[in-house]
């Protein structure tokens, strides 16, 4: 591990372009107005996102080669999407899929 | 959820996310502890950082001592999807003053963007500061101390992955992903089941050639798109 002053120096650099990514929208769109195409664009956003970080955890990158498939996590994702339908309530949700992929670990003996 | 916009409402909304980051935060501060950064270190990168994943990702680089700009552009990679939220969260906020926007943008997270997305299906598409700062402390506070914690306890669990906790994350995109198809009016039902199978299909073969920092990203930028094409040629 990188001495002390290293780790303090990547950690404030890496803190300052996480905060410009997230306040520079809002500082601009105060004073500009997004045309109606682009939002139209961004209407799309959160299910695009909220999937795609889904969907990454189902597979494991090879690069140059077809993704290899992550079971423990496919597997629990299945009564997580049941759980979904069913209770449509996010507590639920989560302690269902906790649950699931630790059963799924401990039967697979992963 | 209901339309309430209040502390108390945000306080009940953001309840399920915060087994999410307790979950996580603790694996993070176990698994900083394991690489040989101190409680101190790990504590002040949930601090400063703020960055969920992407701080795994300056710990295994730290690990391999890669140079710190290639550590700084690899966590702007990961977090540039950050921009497309607070882009799409903006609007909302254009009537309170500056500091409170930026408030609300410093502390933005993927749970916390998922979930006021989810709150404008029930409150007539509107959001405010004290709601959406609430569920943004609690959340900040939560992931602090969890990660903190983590890193005291890490000297006694060494394989957090054992309990499942990891899952939390991914089950919440589940279901917030969920909750926003069944409950978001705006945009046609089997176009959004369409957009998802889209994003399914883009991440799978993205993978082959897209590191994965870069993938949310371009995926999102992409699916964005196909989603706009689609409603104009058949919705």
């Amino acid at each position: 591990m990188p001495s002390f002053n290293f780790v303090l120096l990547t950690i404030v650099g890496t803190g300052i372009v996480t905060w410009l990514s997230r306040i520079i929208p809002f500082v601009l769109l105060k004073k500009f107005q997004l045309s109606k195409g682009v939002i139209e664009f961004l209407s799309f956003v959160p299910i695009a996102i909220m999937s795609a970080l889904w969907f990454e955890n189902l597979f494991v990158q090879h690069i140059g080669q077809l993704p290899s498939i992550e079971w423990g996590n496919l597997l629990a994702s299945i009564p997580t999407v049941i759980s979904a339908i069913i209770s449509k309530n996010l507590l639920v949700i989560v302690v269902v899929g906790v649950i699931s992929l630790g059963v799924v670990r401990m039967v697979l003996g992963m | 959820m209901n339309g309430e916009l209040t502390v108390s409402a945000a306080s009940k909304d953001t309840l399920p996310t915060v087994f999410g980051y307790i979950g996580i935060g603790l694996a993070f501060g176990i698994v900083g502890k394991a690489a040989g950064l101190s409680p101190l270190l790990v504590t002040l990168m949930s601090i400063i950082t703020y960055a969920g994943s992407a701080q795994f990702v300056i710990v295994s680089m730290l690990v391999t001592h890669s140079p710190i700009f290639s550590i700084i552009f690899s966590v702007f990679l990961v977090n540039s999807r950050m921009i497309l939220m607070s882009t799409t969260l903006a609007p909302y906020f254009k009537r309170e003053s500056m500091l409170k926007n930026v408030l609300v943008g410093s502390l933005l997270t993927d749970e916390s963007f998922a979930l006021g997305m989810n709150k404008l299906n029930y409150s007539d598409s509107h959001l405010n500061f004290p709601w959406f700062n609430t569920a943004n402390v609690i959340s900040y506070l939560t992931w602090i101390i969890s990660s903190l914690v983590g890193a005291v306890l890490g000297n006694f669990i060494s394989n957090p992955e054992k309990f499942g906790l990891d899952f939390a994350l991914v089950a919440m995109f589940i279901g917030l992903l969920y909750l926003q198809l069944i409950s978001d009016r705006s945009i046609n039902f089997n176009l959004q089941l369409i957009v998802v199978g889209f994003v399914l299909l883009a991440i799978y073969f993205g993978l082959i050639f897209i590191p994965s920092s870069l993938l949310i990203l371009l995926v999102t930028l992409v699916a964005c798109s196909f989603g706009v094409v689609m409603k104009h040629a058949f919705f």
